[in-house]
């Protein structure tokens, strides 16, 4: 295993209830600096496949590192097996997730949205924190809205704040859940333009997304899934422009981009 | 009797009725969330027992499902929900001594009281507070835990906050029916202003105390009605 892995989902398998298998076999490598867009139609398994790499959803079978340490792996009867809360804890705090709908804590001001967490989990100084949150907040444009609260905000700015509020825990992988899908097309070009700048700085993300000429601009990757399985993987480029299978050819057909 | 004496000692009982209106909420709004916390109790001790929810038998997925804690809390819910607080009340005074024969002091009446008020209340304030849990969006607690928050911290941080605001008007609602409530003790003779109230009225065949009764609960529930609506103000600032 490389140093500069950060991310490695071996063998995935997420079977809901014994019944209905959403992810079937999938395995998943992200190095340090990299951007990997998934892509793929509604019900494919794309965010099942996130919340299981962020411990929202349980792994039926497979296993799962960050930093070259495992944190779930097979046990004996070949189910998942997690690691115990100490570890999960410290596991967590090296990946930061965003999500579609923002959830940011609506009864804290943008700035304790931004401190509570580095303050109350990592023990991190008050002041420090507001330092850098501050810093955060300069760079998603939002100096003046750090005593405002989510519920002043527009969709793009909660957006940003969420964004900001999980780099705010210095996370080493940046997740995002279909970003842009509660946001107009006016509003999703703000929030596009972070991401761009965080791609710029290297920070490693991987990216749910339906923006697809934005993933074959921002991502070095892209990781196409249907049907619970990647169907295709590589250089954004390659599989955007020139798809191999005819699952992939079908489904850039229907979005018109080809 | 004259109207001045009347009033005093309508006054006097008035005492009372504000301490068991003080001492049950103090102790059943707090009590409410533990009863709560059992209500939406997830604890399945055979969970372990199903290995494959799909090809098992009928009642091993059924005792794999089961939730113990969460049924037992459900029934006594049930319960103080559906019999008369009065019942209720003289159950917990009088019980001890018709079930086990246990002699009771005079004071016991007045914990007796307090008890009865206090249990069938939590019962209430508990399905208040889980309708408020349940209403706040799975992503809070998910943003909570993917930023590393315990499961304490997720809930006194983030979902508590959040549905204090939620349940403070159906909270105002309970809080209102209490003081009226406080009523109910006379079952037990303890004198607070509602059985004071029916004695003098009884004794001198006059409806006036009565009449001063209502009053006062109605002051008394304009001042609670009062002060919630600022607690209910001071939550505007966000939504």
């Amino acid at each position: 295993m490389s140093e500069n892995n950060i991310l490695k989902i071996e063998n995935l398998r997420k079977v809901f209830d014994d019944e209905l298998e959403v992810l079937k076999d999938i395995s998943l490598s992200v190095d340090r600096g990299e951007v990997v867009g998934v892509i793929g139609p509604s019900g494919s398994g794309k965010s099942t496949l996130l919340r299981c790499a962020t411990l929202l959803t349980d792994m039926t079978c497979g296993e799962l590192s960050y930093m070259g340490e495992k944190i779930v792996w097979n046990g004996a009867d070949g189910r998942s097996v997690y690691a115990d809360k100490k570890t999960l804890k410290k596991a967590r705090s090296k990946f930061g997730l965003v999500f579609q709908n923002f959830n940011l804590f609506p009864h804290y001001s943008v700035m304790k949205n931004l401190i509570d967490a580095p303050v109350s989990v990592l023990g991190i100084e008050k002041s420090k924190a507001k330092e850098k949150a501050a810093e955060l907040l300069e760079k998603m444009g939002l100096s003046d809205k750090a005593d405002a609260y989510p519920c002043q905000l527009s969709g793009g700015q909660k957006q940003r704040v969420a964004i900001a509020r999980a780099l705010a825990m210095d996370p080493e992988i940046l997740f995002f859940d279909e970003p842009t899908s509660a946001l107009d097309p006016e509003l999703t070009g703000e929030i596009l333009k972070v991401i761009r700048q965080l791609a710029q700085e290297k920070m490693t993300m991987v990216i749910v997304t339906h923006e697809m000429s934005f993933a074959r601009e921002v991502a070095d990757k892209i990781v196409f899934m249907d049907g619970g399985v990647i169907v295709e993987q590589g250089a954004a480029k390659d599989i955007i422009d020139n798809p191999q299978t005819e699952r992939m050819k079908r489904f850039l057909t229907k979005l018109g981009e080809k | 009797m004259t109207f001045g004496v009347m009033l005093s000692q309508l006054l006097s009982g008035l005492g009372q009725t504000c301490l068991i209106f003080a001492l049950t909420l103090i102790f059943s709004l707090p009590l409410g969330l533990a009863v709560c916390a059992g209500r939406m109790s997830k604890f399945a001790p055979f969970g372990k027992l199903v290995k494959n929810k799909k090809d098992c038998p009928k009642f091993l997925k059924a005792l794999g499902e089961a939730k113990p804690i969460r049924a037992i809390f459900s029934f006594f819910i049930a319960i103080l929900r559906g019999t008369p607080l009065m019942l209720q009340l003289l159950v917990v005074c009088y019980g001890p001594y018709y079930l086990f024969k246990v002699n009771l002091s005079s004071s016991w009446k007045f914990f007796a009281l307090i008890i009865g008020f206090v249990i069938n209340y939590s019962a209430y304030f508990a399905e208040i507070y889980r309708a408020g849990i349940e209403s706040i969006p799975v992503g809070q607690s998910e943003a909570a835990q993917t930023l590393g928050y315990s499961k304490a911290q997720t809930f006194f941080k983030i979902i508590l906050p959040q549905m204090v605001k939620r349940t403070l008007p159906p909270v105002t609602n309970e809080v209102i029916t209490l003081v009226k409530d406080t009523s109910l003790a006379f079952v037990l003779t303890h004198d607070e202003m509602f059985t004071i109230a029916k004695r003098i009225s009884a004794a001198k065949t006059t409806f006036t105390p009565l009449l001063i009764a209502g009053l006062f609960y109605f002051v008394f529930n304009a001042i609670v009605a009062f002060v919630m609506t600022k607690i209910e103000n001071s939550m505007k600032y966000y939504e």
